[in-house]
């Protein structure tokens, strides 16, 4: 086990170098020049000169790099070029209104979109699999933009249970004033593919021997289907959570611009448009990090739910 | 006699044994699916629409204010007229200022000039076929426009994104080794950063429009088709004739695109369909968020955007009319990508 950890982590080390040189050369070669970004539009070529020698862009390309490097391992990205705060305070203050929404959506994704695709691929075939597997196809094909427009525009303004938008700094108050019509919307829309998807998964199972063998024994429906055909099931559903996972962070950036929650990725958003530079390195970067991180405890999952996976 | 019979009949036979292409065959799977064929003609309806539409001949004038803002569709009917309380004009003549306005030795040229202009006076519809957006603009003819905007950028993005994925996975796995594994690096650093955010970071650095977008998603979204296209190569260039197109001396480049490609184009093709349905979706979102096309241009994404505060309001048409074209056009390419999967891959059926 733990050489095997040893090796996924050195593994991760060519990759990560990848990301770093990938946004540090996006940006250095792309991205304009930040001299000119920072200094706007009345800067005199002095100001640009001073600019330029406190970035470091007068040196050359490796040692720019390097400087990079340094951000990264210390964790201190200076400030956000835009409003001046620094960036590692941008994400503290950010990420609790990111995951006040997005843990309750993953949640209840999972949890209901479980019984509905198991149901669905018990009865593979019927009216009602067929009935499901047509409306989730038509509403797939519907951006979920449509959806939240609507969703926001009956639940909230015309019906009124829920305030539009809005965003509070106690906790409680936003988990259960403001946060449920988001969650609301995000989870109907999520169902439809994430049932697609677990789907296809218990039909895999259902169409093995051993499920055939359970039941020749006369064991009853339920054991068939929540001792075995689940538990054998759940190594493609935890991969799909942890695909997942790395999504909660910056959360759902439609949802957070589009109810006004000040979220991490509303404020990426922001960044993107007012080429706030440092804030999408940083977040880009330690997201990869993130990934990589929960791909390797969703491999070691494995382990736990199935106890013949060997990990090498 | 009876020998040249028996030949002939040899013949007829060896022509029924000849087995019939990939092609053939899935030509023959996809016409007995008739849900795929019904999207195959609602998609193609969609492609001369969209045609008609960049040649000019139909939305041409989409930016033309020719209703009121916001008329409502026909069958509803006009707008009821509003009361207004305009200020009664006054009788009686005017008091002469002349003696103490400033300007006013200038009138009289101001007034010739003016006449060298003509102004016409020109009638805004009250109602329009589909309505009309907040200045008045025709929403069916922006819905096309749009269609033709969300569409093309879909199908470039596609292609772009299958050009470099093919590419890639052809290289990487024909020849493996160090070239396979740098291609694998490659493939994980772009892997390992989430989708959007990757979006996000190319939109930062690449600007905004049309082709930004399509560059943006083509960049982004080639990893899925790389893995698939080299994996494929990887289980046929080991193939008996790919060896014997080696042993007859053919180049790698030949052996790859003129002897491995045309075997696995079907999977290309599958894998092509489903990328343009989610490339289609993406531009509708990036548009929304302001990372999409320019504001001269319309997409699906645009409309949708400007749909929102026009709800509040109660102009619902323009919402209507984008997710109508959207939900038409999507179901149908779905539909149509799925049958294609199943005529091309029969393997594959039913796992969905």
């Amino acid at each position: 086990m733990a050489a095997y950890l040893i090796r996924r982590l050195w593994q991760m080390i060519p990759t990560l170098a990848g990301v770093v040189l990938l946004v540090f050369f996006l940006f250095k070669y792309f991205g304009g020049d930040p001299a000119e970004v920072l200094g706007g539009l009345n800067a005199s070529p002095e100001q640009i000169k001073a600019i330029r020698q406190t970035l470091g862009l007068d040196e050359p390309v490796w040692y720019q790099l390097w400087i990079f490097v340094k951000q990264i391992v210390t964790f201190d990205w200076g400030k956000s070029w835009a409003t001046n705060e620094s960036v590692s305070n941008l994400f503290a203050t950010r990420l609790p209104a990111t995951l006040t929404v997005m843990v309750p959506i993953l949640v209840l994704d999972v949890l209901l979109a479980l019984p509905i695709a198991m149901w669905v691929a018990y009865r593979r075939g019927s009216l009602t699999d067929r009935a499901i597997m047509v409306v989730t196809t038509v509403a797939l094909s519907i951006s979920f933009l449509v959806y939240v427009i609507i969703g926001q525009y009956v639940f909230g303004f015309q019906l009124g249970w829920f305030p539009v938008q809005g965003w509070s700094d106690s906790l409680w108050k936003n988990l259960l004033v403001y946060a449920p019509l988001p969650v609301l919307l995000a989870v109907v829309v999520g169902l439809a593919p994430q049932t697609r998807l677990y789907r296809s998964f218990f039909l895999d199972e259902l169409g093995q021997d051993y499920v055939r063998t359970a039941r020749a024994k006369g064991m009853t429906e339920g054991v068939v289907l929540f001792r075995h055909v689940l538990r054998n099931a759940m190594i493609p559903i935890l991969t799909n959570i942890g695909l997942q996972l790395p999504g909660i962070f910056v959360g759902s950036f439609l949802i957070e611009v589009f109810f006004s929650i000040p979220g991490l990725g509303r404020e990426v958003l922001l960044a993107v448009n007012r080429s706030d530079f440092p804030v999408i390195q940083a977040v880009t970067i330690y997201l990869a990090v993130l990934t990589m991180v929960i791909n390797l405890l969703t491999d070691i999952a494995y382990k736990l739910v199935d106890p013949r996976v060997v990990l090498k | 006699m009876n020998t040249a019979v028996l030949s002939a009949d040899g013949a007829a036979a060896d022509a029924q044994q000849q087995s019939e292409g990939v092609w053939h065959a899935a030509w023959r799977r996809f016409s007995a699916d008739k849900v795929g064929l019904t999207s195959l003609v609602i998609v193609a309806g969609f492609i001369v629409l969209i045609a008609l539409a960049a040649l000019g001949l139909v939305a041409k004038d989409w930016q033309t204010e020719v209703g009121v803002p916001n008329a409502p569709p026909t069958f509803i009917g006009p707008k009821p007229a509003q009361e207004t309380s305009a200020i009664e004009v006054p009788k009686g003549p005017n008091v002469d200022l002349s003696d103490i306005d400033p300007l006013a030795p200038r009138y009289k040229e101001w007034d010739e000039r003016a006449k060298q202009f003509q102004t016409t006076e020109t009638v805004k519809a009250e109602t329009l076929p589909f309505g009309g957006d907040r200045l008045g603009r025709d929403v069916l003819a922006k819905a096309v426009k749009g269609t033709e905007i969300s569409v093309f950028v879909g199908v470039m993005a596609a292609l772009c994104a299958t050009v470099i994925g093919v590419l890639l996975g052809a290289f990487g796995g024909f020849f493996g080794g160090k070239v396979g594994d740098l291609l694998e690096w490659v493939y994980n650093v772009f892997e390992s950063i989430p989708n959007i955010l990757l979006i996000f970071a190319f939109a930062a650095v690449v600007g905004r429009g049309m082709e930004s977008v399509v560059i943006i998603l083509a960049l982004t979204g080639w990893t899925g088709m790389y893995r698939q296209v080299r994996a494929e190569f990887i289980k046929h260039s080991s193939r008996e004739y790919v060896r014997s197109a080696e042993a007859i001396g053919a180049s790698r480049m030949s052996r790859m695109f003129k002897h491995i490609l045309p075997n696995v184009s079907h999977v290309v093709l599958v894998r092509m369909s489903l990328l343009t349905v989610g490339f289609i979706k993406a531009e509708v979102i990036l548009s929304y968020l302001g990372l999409g096309v320019r504001v001269d241009q319309v997409s699906w994404g645009t409309m949708l955007a400007e749909a929102q505060s026009e709800l509040i309001l109660g102009h619902w048409w323009q919402l209507a009319a984008a997710t109508l074209f959207m939900a038409v056009f999507v179901t149908a390419f779905s539909l149509m990508a799925d049958a294609l999967r199943d005529a091309l891959d029969p393997k594959l059926r039913g796992l969905e």
